[in-house]
């Protein structure tokens, strides 16, 4: 009964897009570490993927609102910094729904979402938002984003 | 305040003052690119400055993190007064950046190891950002240092300015002492010889010679500061303490 209520919650959550990417869920981005049963209460616990990044606050209040109009009230978040948000925990599944998206995945080679060229080059180290660098394809001469690997 | 308190707000207000100075730059960026850069290097230092208040303000149990950094006056706060200074030009702005992004790293690699364990969580979240901050810095230290003759005068004038203010890295007062001995805080002492390393092999790259250490700016720990703290704190927390109950 209890396990079938917590895997209603990570449905739910995997139904929460990110903020700033809406085609993959807050799952999907791996922020969402754990869902536990504590004293009768749901305890979500998340973790940030840059300190500062302002989406963070925004994807808290839509957890919240998700899991209330669900009639599930009895929950608490909480914020987790061990062990540190990383791109590795992205599937493979995920990274393919950027790049189908535009934006090029966090790998170590990467190509133009475009026309999936190697020959990149690197505009800006920094992008729209804190989990993005800018590059320009060379070959079909797109500029686009790089899901930066940290 | 108990000495873990006040050995975390250290910290938190190097990265606080020093967002807070990058943040100006919001809007008057050299290009579109290095606007967005700073701002976002900004925002990190925010957020680092964000996970150690609401820390303090958890081990205080009565002062929340807002009223950490809005309420406090001058003398309370304990930011090195490198993240003071004026933005100045460009260069000015990277120098500064390139030297604190160094101590940043070496600061959280130690930090990391603490025995609290929070402490070292956040440690490890901030030092993956403040290497990536590194990377660009340094990237300009070299474009502008190996640039043309009038980019390398310009940032070798920064960095013979702004050197007297990296004394301040390394000194351990009688706090510093206590909460490296209680396996909480670092040694500052031993980060001297990797730093001068790390800044050393860019300046190499970048053409550039490394000042001499001389007078070194000193009193932070102590919260004496320079006059353009006074400054920053007033734009800072002007709207809170104007209008106290003011929400978004
Ligand atoms: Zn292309």
């Amino acid at each position: 009964m209890q396990n079938g209520k917590i895997d209603k919650i990570w449905q739910i959550l995997g139904s929460v897009p990110d903020p700033e990417i809406p085609v993959i869920s807050v799952v999907e981005l791996g922020v969402i570490r754990d869902v536990q049963l504590i004293k009768n209460e749901y305890v979500i616990s998340v973790t940030p993927t840059y300190s500062g990044c302002p989406a963070v606050k925004t994807f808290q209040d839509d957890i919240k609102e998700q899991l209330k109009i669900n009639n599930i009230n009895n929950f608490k978040i909480e914020i987790v910094y061990k062990p540190a948000w990383t791109t590795d925990w992205m599937t493979q599944e995920t990274k393919e729904k950027l790049r189908d998206y535009g934006i090029s995945p966090p790998e170590k080679n990467a190509s133009c979402p475009q026309c999936k060229s190697k020959e990149i080059e690197l505009i800006s180290e920094f992008g729209a938002t804190a989990c993005k660098s800018m590059y320009k394809c060379n070959d079909c001469l797109e500029p686009f984003e790089h899901f930066k690997c940290i | 305040m108990t000495d873990i308190e006040k050995y975390i707000l250290r910290i938190a207000d190097t990265t606080l003052i020093l967002s807070q100075r990058l943040s100006e730059w919001c809007s008057k960026g050299p290009s579109l690119e290095e606007d967005i850069a700073l701002s976002n290097i900004s925002l990190d230092l925010l957020g680092q400055a964000n996970g150690l208040l609401e820390y303090v303000s958890k081990l205080n149990g009565e002062i929340s993190p807002d009223e950490y950094a809005f309420k406090r006056d001058e003398r309370e706060f304990y930011n090195f007064q490198i993240c003071e200074i004026e933005n100045g030009h460009f260069g000015d702005t990277i120098i500064r950046q390139f030297l604190i992004d160094i101590y940043f790293k070496l600061y959280y690699q130690e930090l990391e190891k603490s025995k609290d364990e929070t402490l070292s969580a956040l440690a490890t979240k901030s030092l993956k950002e403040v290497s990536y901050h590194l990377r660009h810095s340094s990237n300009w230290v070299i474009r502008l240092g190996d640039g043309t003759q009038e980019s390398k005068d310009k940032i070798q004038k920064s960095l013979n300015n702004i050197w007297k203010y990296t004394g301040e890295f390394f000194e351990m007062d009688e706090l510093d002492k206590k909460m490296l001995k209680e396996k909480i805080g670092v040694n500052n002492k031993t980060l001297k010889k990797d730093w001068d390393k790390l800044v050393d092999e860019t300046l190499i790259k970048a053409k550039l010679k490394r000042p001499e250490d001389g007078y070194m700016m000193t009193g932070s720990r102590k919260g004496i500061h320079t006059e353009m703290l006074g400054k920053i704190l007033s734009e800072m927390q002007y709207l809170p303490r104007a209008y106290p109950d003011a929400k978004w």
